[in-house]
């Protein structure tokens, strides 16, 4: 009852006039983003991370929380009209959801989408409010070695359960940790991987690399097979007043998909492609009507829209409590963390409880806004689609450009954005997830200071991490994650290699 | 994501894969220079156990392991997706791309951001198809004056002068929003 009352002073918070302007600002810009393809989340909340310097925290986050639920809203848009995925999680809406609206039932598609979010973003929302003073009272037992053994799992989980190939992800990951390394050490001063260039002994800035990543690396690639073809929009059609009929099909996809999005949102594992396709699947399984499904099965989009948006919410809860981000958007609101000086982590609660729970009450004003914005606003989104590629494209590079320059107004930064765009066009297309660097960029600094105050608490003593019970486990579960998959395939096939893994 | 199905087929067409090679290469290579760069850093003898450049050396034997895989995987016929492979890459549309950006390195510390955002939004335009350079330049201009507004004026940023900043400058005055 205690977070009741807590979250009472949040929506005193969230409900001042400039917090409000915040959050429609947020969740409007959210939705652009996540209806446009080659522009997502990460990528808009790094270009704004310059504005930590001029706003107060509680501000920042309130825009940056409705960025992120906004692009999980309009990613469904582009999945459902264009079946190229705004987003990634928003995948296997495409696959029934471009069904429907070449079905002629656009308007339920996007309906059942847009309500499957909200209820699902507002029951994950009630889920954060319950669940982080609870992870919280457990993570304050944590020690360092422990916080290490929990950043190692968050690094197996994220690079190499969730994407194709365990090998690709973890080299991701290194990558990324390499990159977090590069700068001067904080605790001896040692300049370190800087190759005698001045420019690199602040580091290397997160922004650089997200920009790069995702602007200019998703520029090049799609620039590369754009004369393939271009997708067509479907126009709207159908009502977006879903009948009574296609209401008892999508409410109980909304509850089974929330209730498997939060909780794997939730676990220092993250990722929302997991629990969507796991959702996919259970409303396959369950459906009465198994021949809609392929052809515009409503159940289809409605479970996994909702799993979609309930483990998005479900990623902020180790964020908030652990400071552990495992989603590249997390990261990088983790960096945001980072230029105020805040710590996330069990004290966060304790410490900045107007900036957690007005975070957390503006996510609930915020799922409501989204509501209005995408049902009865769906036309001025569908326009956005309508932008020609070569003005979007061309304008996703110029504002990268200015963005990063900016930040430091040395072309050095942007000749490093390029190069990393470079890498990221052949991540691309050779299938490397982009997601662990930046999550090796931001968490490797942090996991290795656990490391070393770990070290230091045991005099060097290399045990400790496995003979501290809670973490011992963790790292358990870590190996399991790691090689459980491979072990399995080899027991169960003769075929030792290259079997499809993923889900 | 959806590569898995891609794999099975390369069993049978076990011939090294050029791309794939280079970039296991790469990796590997990354990994040596890392490797080097960890060991010759000085450590004082305070730090000795738990230094600077244990982080650093896990990092570096990590990744070559990593770089030794994806080389094995490379030789074995490699990974890249079929559907990625099918695919020849636009040269052209990616070398209008990449002129874009060396000159708009090369420009933006001369001649000002609103110069090489123009030539690098045109461009960029160009390698998408688009071949309306006069209408690229006018949306390019007013795009990268949206961009200088937004950014240096609201976000506070300095995105560093040239002809027409300055010239904005005087017009709007040096507050601005």
């Amino acid at each position: 009852m205690e977070a009741f009352s807590q979250l009472l002073n949040g929506f005193a918070v969230a409900l001042t006039p400039i917090n409000l302007m915040w959050c429609l600002v947020g969740t409007t810009l959210g939705t652009a983003i996540g209806v446009l393809p080659g522009l997502g989340p990460a990528l808009t909340i790094a270009l704004l991370l310059p504005i930590t310097f001029k706003v107060e925290p509680t501000a920042a986050f309130i825009l940056f929380a409705g960025i992120y639920y906004g692009a999980m809203y309009g990613g469904s848009t582009t999945s459902i009209l264009l079946n190229t995925p705004g987003e990634s999680a928003t995948i296997v809406t495409a696959l029934e959801g471009n069904k429907m609206a070449r079905n002629g039932r656009a308007g339920a598609a996007l309906a059942t989408a847009a309500i499957g979010s909200f209820v699902a973003g507002t029951i994950g929302t009630l889920g954060i409010t319950f669940l982080a003073p609870i992870v919280v009272e457990w993570a304050l037992k944590f020690g360092p070695a422990d916080y290490f053994s929990l950043m190692v799992l968050a690094f197996v989980t994220v690079s190499a359960v969730l994407g194709s190939s365990a090998v690709r992800g973890l080299a991701a990951l290194f990558f990324g940790i390499w990159l977090g390394l590069i700068g001067v050490d904080l605790q001896t001063g040692q300049a370190r991987f800087t190759f005698g260039l001045p420019e690199l002994l602040d580091g290397i800035n997160v922004i650089v690399v997200a920009v790069g990543l995702f602007a200019v690396g998703e520029t090049l690639y799609v620039a590369s097979r754009y004369r393939l073809g271009k997708d067509e929009i479907i126009p709207l059609s159908g009502s977006l007043w879903m009948t009574a009929a296609e209401w008892k099909r999508s409410w109980k996809p909304w509850l089974r998909g929330t209730a498997i999005g939060f909780p794997i949102g939730a676990m220092p594992a993250g990722g929302a492609e997991i629990p969507t396709f796991l959702s996919y699947y259970i409303e396959k399984k369950l459906t009465s009507t198994p021949q809609e499904f392929g052809k515009g099965a409503i159940e289809g989009v409605a479970g996994p829209e909702a799993a979609n948006n309930a483990s998005a919410a479900g990623v902020l809860v180790p964020m908030l409590t652990l400071g552990l981000p495992t989603s590249a958007t997390a990261a990088i609101m983790l960096s945001a963390f980072q230029s105020y000086g805040i710590n996330p982590g069990p004290l966060l609660l304790e410490s900045q409880p107007q900036l957690v729970w007005g975070l957390i009450a503006s996510l609930f004003i915020g799922n409501v806004m989204l509501l209005v914005l995408n049902l009865p606003l769906i036309a001025v989104w569908v326009k956005l689609l309508q932008i020609p590629a070569p003005i979007l494209y061309a304008g996703i590079l110029v504002f990268a450009t200015i963005g990063t320059y900016g930040i430091t107004q040395s072309p050095v930064d942007l000749i490093l954005l390029y190069l990393i765009g470079g890498i990221g066009y052949l991540m691309r297309r050779y299938d490397f997830p982009a997601a662990p660097v930046i999550i090796g960029m931001i968490l490797g600094p942090l996991a290795e200071q656990n490391f070393r105050q770990a070290m230091t608490i045991s005099a060097g003593d290399w045990t400790v991490f496995f003979t501290r019970p809670l973490s011992a486990t963790i790292l358990a579960l870590a190996a399991l994650a790691l090689f459980g998959p491979k072990l399995y395939q080899l027991a169960m096939r003769p075929k030792p290699d290259h079997v499809p893994g993923d889900a | 994501m959806a590569s898995g199905g891609a794999q099975g087929h390369q069993a049978a067409r076990a011939r090294p894969a050029i791309g794939e090679t280079i970039i296991g290469v790469g990796v590997l290579a990354l990994a040596i220079v890392m490797a080097w760069q960890a060991w010759s850093m000085p450590v004082s003898p305070i730090y000795a156990q738990v230094g600077p450049t244990i982080v650093p050396i896990i990092t570096a034997l990590a990744l070559g392991m990593l770089g030794i895989l994806l080389l094995v995987d490379a030789v074995r016929g490699g990974w890249q997706p079929a559907e990625e492979k099918e695919v020849t890459p636009d040269r052209v549309a990616l070398l209008w791309i990449v002129a874009g950006l060396v000159l708009n390195v090369l420009l933006i510390t001369t001649a000002g951001f609103t110069i090489a955002s123009v030539i690098l939004f045109v461009c960029v335009a160009r390698g998408f198809g688009s071949k309306a350079i006069v209408r690229d330049a006018l949306i390019g201009a007013a795009f990268a004056l949206v961009a200088y507004i937004g950014f240096a004026k609201t976000l506070g940023i300095n995105i560093g002068s040239g002809l027409v900043e300055n010239a904005i400058e005087r017009v709007i005055g040096p507050e601005g929003g």
